[in-house]
């Protein structure tokens, strides 16, 4: 099947702990998405799934690049960080387990609900994680036939 | 209920957006847990938080809430307002605490977000 070329793709950096410019990507991403035409219940799906990997950057990881690759009836969405990893990626995905320092949980984040709302969100999830070196997140999201324009 | 009456019901003050309280508002929510927020909450909402930082109002931008009310009196920092400012989010500040201020939105008819379908 030869592969479609995407309508947009963007590359961008996360700088781990900058937390003025946490979302600054998701938000571009809500706007390109918007003007590419895309219902709106698509877009919250992917733009909510993208902000909690954006933040989770942020929150954990020293700094990571957020590659986005959009195609007429799917988005391709791939964060990989340089970051302490994840040790146990099944209690990382239990709702409400988390090891987020108390400062960020007093900024509201971090509470333990990230991965299962990319979950949810998402299509496809899928994880690659080494302790100590750093975490990849691949996430693809499908129009539903009856959104297609 | 508009978001100028919500500020009456709430005796608040407007800290950015005064030229918006004629948004409709259909539904709220209140909440300290922007991922509960993120997956809880329906577009065209308000907010209710003791939160002030500026993920709040990314939380809002990224689901298209059409407003948020601070709880307890407090206030944001100036970068949280600008940026309140450049996405078009209403702020408003009560000095009522959380469930005083959600009770009294409810009392008056203002639905909450899992009550979305009944409507």
């Amino acid at each position: 099947m030869p592969e479609e070329n995407p309508l947009v793709e963007m590359e961008r950096e996360i700088v781990g702990g900058d937390f003025q410019r946490a979302g600054d990507v998701s938000s571009e991403l809500k706007n390109i998405l918007q003007q590419a035409g895309f219902p709106a219940p698509f877009n919250r799906r992917v733009v909510i799934a993208s902000y909690e990997a954006e933040m989770n950057v942020v929150i954990h990881a020293y700094r990571g690049i957020f590659r986005v690759q959009i195609y007429s009836d799917r988005v391709h969405i791939e964060v990989d960080d340089e970051g302490p990893g994840i040790p146990d990626l099944e209690l990382a995905f239990q709702e409400g387990y988390s090891t987020a320092p108390p400062h960020i949980r007093e900024m509201g984040f971090g509470a333990g609900y990230g991965l299962s709302n990319m979950k949810k969100c998402s299509d496809r999830l899928h994880i690659d994680t080494r302790v100590e070196e750093g975490t990849r997140v691949i996430m693809d999201f499908f129009l539903p036939s009856f959104m297609k324009g | 209920m508009r978001l100028r009456e919500i500020k009456e019901i709430l005796k608040a003050k407007v800290l950015v957006g005064e030229e918006l309280l004629d948004r409709e508002i259909y539904y709220a929510c209140g909440s300290d847990l922007l991922s509960d927020v993120l997956a809880f909450a329906k577009e065209h909402a308000l907010l209710l938080t003791g939160l002030t930082n500026a993920q709040v109002i990314r939380t809002a931008e990224m689901i298209d809430l059409l407003g948020i009310v601070f709880v307890r009196g407090k206030k944001p920092e100036t970068a949280t307002v600008e940026l309140a400012s450049l996405k078009k989010i209403p702020l408003l500040s009560t000095h009522l605490p959380m469930y005083e201020s959600c009770g009294r939105l409810y009392l008056k008819g203002l639905r909450g977000c899992s009550e979305l379908s009944d409507a």
